[in-house]
């Protein structure tokens, strides 16, 4: 994509997984003129991220119809390009990063959906920051793109629908995957597999005994205290809170759950709700002509991400009626997320974990006894430094709010760090308000 | 078979597969991407571009989050 300094659409759509995919190619499909932006290599998101060094998966029909249906739409896809300013209403600014071809984009739009998707909440504890301690989707996306786990030895830790499909994908290549350690308590996931299964137990047998024919425990109610190594992992100390051991291993993929990617949505003026993007009937958020879809609305999982989707790219379109009509189906999947959250909530014994030298803020290096002393993520921030580095507290600010109650709402551009080179190629940007 | 393309990570050669992620490479020969403020021994973390604990310098760009970047015959890695 060669350099503009500024391009106009009627719909942009911000997020090229599964609900941004589906929202811009319904859009297109229905005239409109449709721009589906993305910081990705490739579209897909992260539940259909590719393989980058093996011939792709086509053995997903979903993935395989949708990405199909995006391609024929007339939607055009570019990947590679972080927003990171909104300069004013009805437009947004973009980085586009290759090698040191960098430069800057204002894009305008009439409608905007934002598909920003959801990332892995991770919670410190000793000795997470050791190299060959991952998130769980993380060491799953990093072995896609090359790295070989063929024979390390793997623990994956933390909590949420995703730990046992890592685990799979994970010995598919090749590595041994001890244990699979779920924090959340039998009981807890017997409710849930209550609602999804007339037959709860059976269920979760299934999962166990499934695990177990690949060669790992499938361990509920269980939950790592601290990595243990000097250089690197080496092992992992777990508890079921009964017994403590320490499980040898050679990487570590853990991650609690999910956590909605808002920072856009508060850029833009969207109000936001328990943490995610408030919404209408229509996937309209607070913002007139903002729409939102997919997980930052509610982590619900794929089906939820498609059918939001659908129904912001209808109402992007301008098919309203067609777009309500599909809000009984959303209700059904709303109640879903409910379940979902209530299964794989936190134990409070995960928010003690952190010992005082434990660093919670890891751009930074800020320590859990640095943080203690504060009451509030701004006073924290400006005495600390916490969540102003390079990652702007998308890893700290879901974790200090899991530990101190904290809400992080304070959104400032630029949403990515910018090089200079960039900025100085693209528009001049008026003095800041804030 | 994916061809197999040169780069170079803290001056020394190392073959990986086409579309080899640059955090992976690094990952694969045992590198870690970066020191932190405080000196500690860093990894890739998140995977998705969003934790910036795999940035390195490539190409002579400091800062580049690798897990976001395809490696390329002739590339120069360098970490700290």
């Amino acid at each position: 994509m060669s350099p503009e300094t500024s391009m106009d659409t009627d719909v942009l759509v911000v997020g090229a997984g599964p609900a941004g995919i589906t929202a811009a190619a319904i859009a297109a499909t229905h005239g409109r003129q449709v721009l589906l932006l993305d910081d990705n290599l490739a579209p897909g998101g992260q539940i259909w991220r590719e393989a980058t060094t093996s011939h792709a998966d086509e053995s997903d029909n979903v993935k395989r119809k949708t990405l199909l249906a995006l391609r024929i739409s007339g939607a055009r896809v570019f990947s590679g390009w972080s927003v990171f300013d909104a300069p004013r209403q009805g437009t947004l600014r973009v980085l586009y990063e290759n090698g040191s071809d960098t430069h800057t984009t204002d894009i305008s739009y009439e409608r905007l959906v934002l598909a920003t998707g959801a990332r892995e909440r991770f919670l410190p504890f000793p000795g997470w920051t050791l190299p060959g301690v991952f998130g769980a989707g993380g060491l799953q996306a990093l072995a896609r793109g090359g790295f070989s786990v063929t024979g390390k030895r793997i623990v994956v830790a933390g909590s949420g629908p995703l730990l046992l499909p890592v685990a799979a994908h994970l010995r598919q290549m090749g590595a041994r995957v001890t244990t699979v350690a779920e924090q959340a308590s039998r009981g807890q996931l017997a409710r849930f597999s209550a609602f999804l299964s007339r037959q709860p137990g059976k269920l979760l047998e299934g999962l166990q005994y499934r695990a177990a024919t690949g060669g790992s425990t499938y361990r509920l109610g269980c939950w790592p205290l601290a990595v243990l190594g000097t250089e690197r992992v080496e092992a992992v100390r777990l508890t079921d809170g009964q017994r403590t051991w320490d499980e040898p291993c050679d990487l570590l993929a853990c991650g609690f759950h999910l956590v909605p990617n808002t920072e856009l949505a508060s850029l833009v003026g969207c109000a936001l709700h328990d943490g995610f993007i408030e919404v209408d009937d229509v996937q309209q958020t607070s913002v007139t002509n903002v729409f939102a879809a997919g997980e930052p609305t509610g982590i619900a999982g794929l089906e939820s991400a498609l059918l939001t989707g659908t129904i912001a790219g209808l109402a992007a379109a301008g098919k309203l009626a067609e777009a309500k009509a599909l809000l009984p189906r959303r209700q059904k999947l709303e109640r879903f997320a409910a379940r979902l959250k209530a299964a794989f909530a936190l134990r409070p014994e995960l928010l003690g974990l952190a010992q005082p030298d434990t660093i919670v803020c890891r751009c930074e290096d800020v320590t859990y006894a640095g943080l203690a002393p504060f009451n509030n993520w701004a006073d924290a921030k400006r005495q600390t430094r916490c969540g102003m580095g390079p990652c702007q507290g998308r890893v700290c600010g879901p974790a200090t709010e899991a530990l101190f109650g904290w809400c992080n709402s304070s959104v400032r551009p630029p949403l990515v760090p910018v090089p200079l080179s960039a900025m100085g190629a693209g528009p001049i940007r008026p003095a800041s308000n804030q | 078979m994916p061809e197999l393309l040169t780069i170079t990570i803290n001056g020394r050669e190392v073959q990986v597969k086409s579309g080899t992620l640059v955090s992976a490479a690094l990952l694969t020969v045992g590198t870690p991407c970066r020191r932190s403020v405080t000196g500690q021994l860093r990894t890739a973390l998140c995977g998705m571009g969003i934790c910036f604990e795999c940035r390195a310098t490539v190409d002579g760009v400091a800062h580049r989050r690798t897990c976001q970047l395809l490696c390329h015959s002739g590339m120069v890695v360098e970490t700290r």
